[in-house]
């Protein structure tokens, strides 16, 4: 199988698994997990340097996913890679769950930082890639905002200090899936123009299609070789992608999905 | 290291700066006031373990996570109100609900933001960090406690909150005195009334104290350092042997010291209380003496509450 097939694989897996694990609790954060799931299909099974049976190597590349609610894709991705076992995915918010809605990190093996609060984990990415370059070490952290997300302070605090500092130890993507709770991004607050913002805070900016596995593949190669900025890969996704009552749609954000639902889809999705 | 006659800024970048030493992993995250805490003199020693943010608050919270998260020791600094109410959600999330190691130190509390006003003048951050599971909260009386206890925060992991006075104040305690975390100090005994006083307000109970002594009132006077977690033992003891108390402290008396005094009384022995301390009033602009004087946090309030508590326990 060629790198593409395969990881296009891959991220179909993450998408089938999300939607079981989202199906057996009958509601959840679909369309904002479902538009990370190529991105996490190229980190997880290409790029970074992990290894699910030592979760706590100090010289791993850091996950985080600021935009926590996207956790079940972040579950379904670990169950896959075989931090733990599938089973688990269908306790997602179930009493006494190690998957909790927003990623935690004292739950969740394999998960790096706790978010929820928006703009809080990008806040605490910068932290971490700001340790990597104090000590000099070869390692990045990687992390995922919303587009929504970007909405909020902290991330343009984060975003100017990250680019002051020059920290190629940080690479970041922006989840570009035109959509929050409350309707579009244009129309609620407008976040355009996006690129033009990263690059006034001193960041190397690449605008591509977020759900082609080879142009993110290739992006993060051009991140990992750009010295001395932080980079922003701004995906083009479709909220909901790859669900027929989810993609594109305004109100997937946090829906219901029944079982049928979600078993409709992943047969939709094909083998 | 000089621990007398020195303004308390000074002796934590003393102690900052040998505790790096001993730490690699000691790191501080400032915000743009690093000239105001003197840890420029951290930053002339460790330049590559000084990370400062800009006037941003809120990512220098989020950053002290994210270096705890690596293994780092970040020691935060800015001014009392933006140390709590500005970064509430910051402390409350990336770093306690995160189970994040960060040091905490807000300056300047109370009224001791004097000349710069209502504005930043927290008599509010107390109660606000101690809402928070598994906080810590320090404030020290004089530079012997604050270099007493420093080992014992950095051996802590969790956060903490350090409530940090700048200025000189005069000695309250012998070089060498030992204390512990969450253990009050007792400083004087007394047998009909017990004052808790913590931060510059152990200066006005000790006068209290003299005052009080000459009109035949015995009082004891007990430092709460450490606000949470809270030494009940210390409290109960002097409750079954006075019978009254009186708390003292530089912030509202609602969610403080007097507030934390009361849960362990009420829920334990309900002995008469009073409380000195700001009344649910915003803080304003003025010299150390008027705000104390306005407030009523001086010696003499304290008098007038211990003789109101030894009074109505008759």
């Amino acid at each position: 199988m060629d790198k593409r097939a395969y990881l296009e694989a891959q991220a179909k897996e993450i998408r089938k698994e999300t939607l079981r694990c989202i199906g057996s609790l009958g509601v959840g954060h679909v369309g904002g997990s479902l538009s990370i799931a190529d991105v996490l299909a190229v980190l997880y099974f290409d790029k970074m340097h992990i290894d699910p049976k030592q979760p706590n190597l100090p010289e791993r590349d850091r996950f985080v996913l600021s935009k926590g609610h996207g956790g079940p894709a972040v579950y379904a991705t670990l169950a896959i890679k075989g931090y733990f076992d599938r089973s688990l995915l269908s306790t997602l918010n179930q009493s006494n769950t190690d998957l909790p809605s927003h990623t935690d990190k004292n739950k969740t093996i394999g998960v790096d930082m706790t978010t929820g609060s928006l703009g809080q984990g990008f806040s605490a990415a910068v932290g971490m890639a700001t340790a990597l370059q104090i000590d000099k070490a070869e390692n990045k952290v990687y992390a995922i905002i919303g587009d929504g997300e970007s909405q909020e302070g902290q991330i343009w605090e984060a975003a100017m200090f990250a680019g002051s500092r020059g920290l190629d130890t940080l690479i970041a993507f922006t989840d570009f899936n035109k959509f929050q709770i409350d309707g579009a991004v244009s129309d609620i607050n407008d976040i355009a123009p996006l690129d033009k913002k990263w690059e006034a805070f001193r960041w190397h900016v690449q605008v591509i299609d977020g759900h082609d596995v080879m142009a993110i593949s290739d992006a993060i190669d051009v991140a990992k070789n750009t010295k001395g900025m932080p980079s922003m890969i701004i995906l083009n996704t479709v909220k909901g992608k790859g669900a027929f009552f989810a993609e594109g749609q305004a109100g997937s954000h946090n829906m219901p999905v029944s079982m049928e639902m979600a078993n409709e889809a992943i047969e939709r999705l094909g083998k | 290291m000089k621990l007398h006659d020195r303004q308390l800024r000074d002796i934590y970048v003393d102690l900052l700066i040998e505790a790096a030493k001993k730490h690699p992993n000691l790191v501080i995250v400032e915000a743009d006031l690093m000239k105001a805490a003197k840890t420029t003199g951290f930053a002339e020693v460790f330049p590559e373990r000084t990370v400062n943010v800009g006037v941003a608050e809120a990512n220098m919270i989020g950053v002290a996570a994210g270096l705890s998260n690596m293994g780092k020791l970040p020691f935060t600094h800015t001014f009392t109100p933006f140390a709590t109410r500005r970064v509430y959600d910051q402390v409350m999330l990336s770093v306690a609900y995160a189970q994040l190691n960060v040091k905490m130190v807000g300056s300047d509390p109370g009224i001791m933001a004097t000349l710069n006003g209502g504005t930043h003048m927290s008599l509010e951050d107390v109660g606000i960090m101690r809402n928070i599971p598994t906080m810590t909260i320090f404030e020290p009386v004089d530079g012997v406690q604050l270099a007493g206890m420093f080992d014992q925060i950095i051996e802590h992991y969790g956060p903490v909150y350090i409530r940090l006075l700048r200025q000189e104040f005069p000695s309250i305690f012998e070089e060498g005195t030992q204390f512990t975390l969450g253990k009050a100090s007792k400083i004087k005994d007394g047998n009909d009334v017990s004052i808790f006083a913590t931060g510059i307000m152990v200066h006005e109970a000790l006068q209290a104290r003299e005052i009080l002594a000459k009109e035949g009132i015995s009082a004891s006077v007990v430092n709460i350092h450490t606000v949470k977690p809270i030494d009940k033992e210390a409290i109960l003891e002097e409750a079954k042997k006075t019978r009254a108390i009186v708390t003292a402290e530089n912030h509202n008396i609602i969610n403080g010291l007097g507030s934390a005094v009361a849960e362990v009384l009420v829920e334990h022995d309900p002995v008469v209380m009073e409380r000195v301390g700001t009344k649910d009033h915003f803080g304003e602009v003025g010299k150390k003496e008027f705000l104390m004087e306005k407030f009523g946090l001086l010696a003499s309030d304290i008098v007038i509450a211990a003789r109101r508590a030894v009074e109505r326990k008759r």
